[in-house]
C-alpha cells in the first residue's frame, strides 16, 4: 500500500475541518478526493504532505510513518503535492522553474536542466522552455506544476484540483498527460471538482462532507450513492431526484 | 560573460574603462574614491547574496561588516595576532554572526519587514555594545600600529591598494556567478519567488537561508576587514552604523538587485553621482546622502528591476518574444 | 541600590509616555496603511528642530507652540503621504519601507546640512522644578508630557470610535475595497490617518524638548524605540501602543541603572528581538508574522 492514511483531524479555532478521516492508496492507482467546497479535502492533503501538523491520526507512505515529518522531508522521500493556485517561480523561465524540481537528485546543473528539458518536452512544454514562466497561460501552469513534480522523481502525486480553470479541450489534455504519468508508473491522488475528469481518471474515490468520510467507492457507484447527492446538492435532494426519475 | 542586450554590454564596459581609467588618471584623488567605492560595493555585494538573490533584505548588514572589522581589530591590537590570522578571523566572523542572525531569525519564520527591523535591531545591540566595553575599544575605538608591509597586510602604495581591491571584488563577483549558477543559486532563488512551493520540492528552505546568511556574512566581513587594513582605525559608529547598512543595500537596489554586475555598477553610480555633487556644492556633510535617497526613490518607482534589468532591454539580442505581454 | 529603583521605574515611565506618544502615531499609521514608517523618526527630529526655533527666535515656550506645530505637521504628514509616499511606492510593501527609509535619509541629512550636528536644546527654567512623586523627585517637564501623553490616547481612540473620519479610518484599516465601495476616499483617508501620526509626533515634539534636546540623529534613535514599542504593543493597537511605551521606558531606565548610562538602549533593542521572536503580535495585536 502506497499510502495509508488513519483517523486524520484538525481543529481549527473551534472548528472541525477534518474529523477521522482514513484512506488508501495503491501503488500505481489513480484515487479520488471529492467533496464540495469547504469538505477538508485541501486540508488533508496539506496535512499528509506535512504543511499542517495534524491534530491526530498517523500517515504511512510506502511503509514508513511520515507523520510529523516536513514538507521537503516528505518530497525527498517521495511524495509531492501541487496547489490548488498554481505557483511558478514567476522570475525563472519554464526550464529554470521544472530544474528547481530536477535538483532534488541532479545536483549538477546541467543534468538538472537536461531532465528539466525532457520532462517539458514528455508535458508539451518543449516550445515554451526558453520563456519566462509568468508567459504560460492557466493550462501551460498547470502543466509546468506537474512537470515540476514529476521532476522531483516523486512516485507518488497529490494533486489539488489540478483541472480548475482549465477549458474542457484543455481538460482533455490533462486527463491524457495524467493517464501518461500513471502509466510510467507513478500513484496519484487527487482532489477535483471537476466530474468529467473524476469519472475519466478516478478507480475509485472517497468522498468528503464537513470534514468526516462519508463514501468510498468507484465513480459510477458514489454518483447514485444518495449520501453523496446530499453533500453536493443538499438535504432531501437525493429523495427528490428519485422522485423525479420514477415520476 | 554573456549579457543579454546591448545596453548591459555597454554598462559593463562603461564600468570596465573607468576602472582601468583610474590607472591613468595624474590626480590621485580619484583612485582614492574608487578605492573607497569599492570597500561599499563589496558590502553591497554581500547584500545581494541575500537581499537580491534570497528576497531577503537586511537593513543592518552593518552587524556583518562590523563583526568583520572588530573580530580582525582585537585579534591584532588586544592580542597581538598578525594582520593575516585577523583577517581569516575576520571573515570567519562574519560567517558566524550572519549564521547566527539567520538562524535566530529563521528559526523564528521573520520575514519581509520584520526580517528587515530584526536585522537593524542586531546591528544596533552590537553597535552599543562594542562602545560601551573595553574589548571593542569603548568609545575611543580600536587603532591598529602602523606596520607597513604585506606581512601585515598594510600596504601603502596606493595603486596596489586599488589592482588589489580590484581583484577581491572580481573574485567575490565571480562566486557569486557561480552561486547563481549553481544548485544552491537556484534553491535560493526559488524561496525568494515561493517560499511553500520550493518547499514542497523537497527544499529545506531554513537551511539554505541560514547558509546564505553565512555567505552574506564572509563577504560583509571581508568588507569589515579590508575597511581596517585601509584606514587602520574603527569605532562603533563607523563600522556598525547605519551608513554601512543603508549603502550595502543603495547600491544593489539600484543597480539591480540578484544580478552579478548590479550591486558594483550600483555602488560605482551612486558613489559617482555623489561625487559630483561634492564638486558643486562644497563643504556640505551628509548632502550625497540625500542625493542618495533621490536616486533610491526614482529608481524604486522607475527602475524596479535596476539598472541592469533597464540596460536589458536596451538593444536586446536574443530573439524578440512574439507575444510579449 | 533599592532606593534608586523606585524613581528609575517612575523617571522610565515619565520617558516611557513620551515613547507611546511617538508609538501612538506610528501604529495607528501601521494599523492603517500597513506600512512600516521609516519617517516617522525624522518627523519628530523635524518637530523639535522647528520648537526649537520658534523658542529661539521667536521666544515662544514650546507648550504654547503646540496650537501651530499640530496642524503644520499634521499638514506636512498629509501631504507627505498623498504627494510622495503613495505616488512613488507602487504598491509592494518592500517598496513603502524603502521610500520611506529614503524620505528619512533626506530629512535627517538635509537637517545635517542646514543645521549642523550640535546638539541643541532650550531654556524653559520650569521645566526642571522638581515635583515629588512617591519620594522620587522628577522634573516637571517630564511630569507634564507623561500627564499629556496619557491624555491624548484616550482622546485619540475616542476620535477613532466616536467622529466619522474615525470610522473611515477603520474601515480602511480593516477592507479597503470594502470601503471604497461605500464611498470612503482611500487616499483622502490614508492621507488623514499619515496626517494624525505625524501630529501625534509633533505633539511629543512639544512635551519632549523642554527636557531633552535635539540632533540630526535623534530621529533614528527615536524610530527604533518606536518601532519596538509598536511590536511589543501590537502593530494597530492604541492602547497597546501606550503600555508597551510605558513598559520600554521603565525597561531603558532600569537598564540604564544596573548595567550603565551607555548599555540603556540595549535593553530596549533586545526586548525587540525578543518579541519578535516569540510573539511577534504583541501585546493586543491581532496579526502574527509579517
Amino acid at each position: 500500500m502506497m499510502l495509508e492514511v488513519r483517523h486524520l483531524s484538525k481543529t481549527f479555532g473551534g472548528l472541525k475541518a477534518v474529523s477521522d478521516v482514513s484512506l488508501d492508496v495503491q501503488e500505481g492507482s489513480i484515487i479520488g478526493l471529492l467533496g464540495p467546497n469547504g469538505a477538508g479535502k485541501t486540508t488533508c492533503f496539506t496535512m499528509i504532505a506535512g504543511f499542517t501538523k495534524a491534530d491526530s491520526g498517523h500517515v504511512r507512505f510506502a511503509g514508513r510513518e511520515i507523520t510529523g515529518l516536513s514538507p521537503h522531508q516528505i518530497c525527498r522521500l517521495g511524495m509531492i503535492r501541487t496547489f490548488q493556485i498554481v505557483q511558478p517561480f514567476v522570475g525563472l523561465t519554464v526550464q529554470e522553474n521544472i530544474a528547481v524540481g530536477a535538483y532534488l537528485h541532479h545536483h549538477q546543473r546541467n543534468d538538472a536542466m537536461a531532465v528539466a528539458r525532457d520532462i517539458g518536452k514528455r508535458l508539451g512544454l518543449g516550445e515554451m522552455l526558453d520563456r519566462p514562466a509568468a508567459a504560460l497561460t492557466i493550462a501551460g501552469r498547470k502543466r509546468l506544476e506537474l512537470a515540476r513534480a514529476l521532476a522531483t522523481g516523486a512516485k507518488l502525486l497529490l494533486l489539488d484540483e489540478v483541472m480548475a480553470g482549465l477549458i474542457p479541450s484543455e481538460i482533455n489534455e490533462i486527463v491524457g498527460i495524467i493517464r501518461q504519468i500513471q502509466s510510467q508508473g507513478h500513484t496519484i491522488l487527487l482532489i477535483e471538482h471537476v466530474m468529467q475528469a473524476v469519472m475519466k481518471l478516478a478507480e475509485t474515490a472517497y468522498v468528503l462532507n464537513q470534514g468526516r468520510l462519508i463514501a468510498h467507492g468507484t465513480p459510477q457507484q458514489l454518483v447514485s450513492d444518495p449520501s453523496v447527492v446530499e453533500a453536493y446538492l443538499g438535504h432531501g435532494a437525493a429523495a427528490r431526484l428519485q422522485e423525479g426519475q420514477h415520476a | 560573460m554573456r549579457f543579454q542586450s546591448l545596453g548591459q554590454y555597454g554598462l559593463v564596459l562603461f564600468a570596465i574603462v573607468y576602472l582601468a581609467g583610474v590607472y591613468f588618471v595624474s590626480s590621485p584623488v580619484w583612485m582614492g574614491f574608487t578605492i573607497n567605492a569599492l570597500i561599499v560595493a563589496l558590502a553591497a555585494l554581500s547584500w545581494n547574496i541575500t537581499g537580491g538573490f534570497g528576497g531577503l533584505s537586511s537593513f543592518g548588514h552593518a552587524a556583518l561588516y562590523g563583526t568583520g572589522a572588530y573580530a580582525s581589530a582585537i585579534l591584532q591590537v588586544k592580542y597581538g595576532f598578525n594582520a593575516w590570522i585577523g583577517f581569516g578571523a575576520g571573515i570567519a566572523a562574519g560567517s558566524a554572526m550572519g549564521a547566527l542572525i539567520g538562524g535566530l531569525a529563521f528559526r523564528y519564520g521573520l520575514k519581509g519587514s520584520y526580517f528587515a527591523l530584526v536585522t537593524l535591531a542586531f546591528a544596533e545591540v552590537l553597535r552599543i555594545c562594542a562602545s560601551s566595553f573595553e574589548w571593542t575599544g569603548g568609545g575611543s575605538g580600536l587603532q591598529l600600529k602602523l606596520m607597513p608591509g604585506l606581512a601585515q597586510l598594510q600596504i601603502v602604495d596606493r595603486p596596489w591598494i586599488y589592482t588589489g581591491l580590484l581583484a577581491v571584488v572580481a573574485l567575490v563577483m565571480l562566486l557569486t556567478a557561480l552561486i547563481q549558477k549553481s544548485r544552491f543559486g537556484a534553491y535560493l532563488i526559488a524561496i525568494r519567488e515561493n517560499e511553500d512551493a520550493a518547499e514542497a520540492l523537497g527544499i529545506n528552505t531554513y537551511q539554505i537561508k541560514v547558509q546564505a546568511m553565512a555567505i552574506s556574512g564572509a563577504f560583509g566581513g571581508l568588507a569589515g576587514v579590508l575597511y581596517l587594513q585601509l584606514w587602520l582605525f574603527i569605532d562603533s559608529t563607523v563600522v556598525y552604523g547605519s551608513a554601512v547598512s543603508v549603502e550595502a543595500l543603495i547600491g544593489p537596489i539600484i543597480g539591480g538587485a540578484g544580478t552579478v554586475w548590479g550591486p558594483l555598477l550600483g555602488t560605482l553610480g551612486l558613489h559617482l553621482l555623489g561625487e559630483g555633487t561634492k564638486h558643486l556644492l562644497p563643504n556640505s556633510p551628509g548632502l550625497n546622502f540625500v542625493l542618495y535617497a533621490v536616486v533610491l526613490i526614482c529608481a524604486l518607482r522607475f527602475l524596479p528591476q535596476g539598472l541592469v534589468g533597464f540596460a536589458a532591454r536596451i538593444g536586446v539580442l536574443r530573439k524578440k518574444d512574439q507575444d510579449d505581454a | 541600590m533599592s532606593i534608586l529603583i523606585i524613581p528609575a521605574i517612575l523617571s522610565g515611565m515619565m520617558m516611557g509616555a513620551v515613547y507611546a506618544l511617538v508609538a501612538l502615531g506610528l501604529t495607528l499609521i501601521y494599523g492603517v496603511l500597513h506600512i512600516i514608517n521609516f519617517t516617522h523618526g525624522s518627523l519628530l527630529m523635524l518637530a523639535l528642530y522647528v520648537v526649537y526655533f520658534l523658542n529661539l527666535q521667536l521666544g515662544l515656550d514650546p507648550y504654547w507652540v503646540i496650537p501651530i506645530v499640530l496642524p503644520l505637521f499634521f499638514i506636512l504628514g498629509y501631504c507627505l503621504q498623498r504627494g510622495l509616499i503613495a505616488p512613488m511606492s507602487g504598491g509592494s510593501e518592500q517598496n513603502v519601507l524603502l521610500i520611506t527609509l529614503a524620505i528619512s535619509l533626506m530629512i535627517d541629512n538635509l537637517a545635517l546640512y542646514f543645521w549642523t550636528s550640535n546638539t541643541r536644546s532650550v531654556d524653559i527654567a520650569y521645566a526642571y522644578d522638581t515635583v515629588e512623586i512617591f519620594g522620587a523627585l522628577l522634573p516637571f517637564g517630564r511630569v507634564v508630557a507623561f500627564v499629556v501623553a496619557l491624555g491624548v490616547a484616550p482622546l485619540v481612540w475616542a476620535f477613532m470610535v466616536f467622529t466619522r473620519t474615525g470610522s473611515a479610518i477603520r474601515a480602511v484599516a480593516i477592507e479597503k475595497r470594502g470601503a471604497e465601495l461605500v464611498g470612503i476616499d482611500v487616499n483622502h483617508t490614508y492621507a488623514i490617518c499619515f496626517g494624525i501620526g505625524t501630529a501625534c509626533v509633533a505633539l511629543a515634539a512639544c512635551l519632549l524638548l523642554p527636557t531633552f534636546y535635539v540632533t540630526p540623529q535623534v530621529g533614528y534613535t527615536f524610530v527604533l524605540v518606536a518601532f519596538t514599542t509598536v511590536v511589543l504593543g501590537g502593530m494597530g493597537s492604541l492602547p497597546g501602543a501606550l503600555l508597551a511605551g510605558l513598559l520600554l521606558g521603565i525597561i531603558e531606565s532600569l537598564c540604564g541603572l544596573f548595567l550603565g548610562e551607555s548599555l540603556g538602549q540595549i535593553g530596549i533593542f533586545l526586548a525587540f528581538i525578543l518579541i519578535l521572536f516569540f510573539k511577534p503580535s504583541g501585546l493586543f495585536g491581532k496579526r502574527a508574522g509579517a
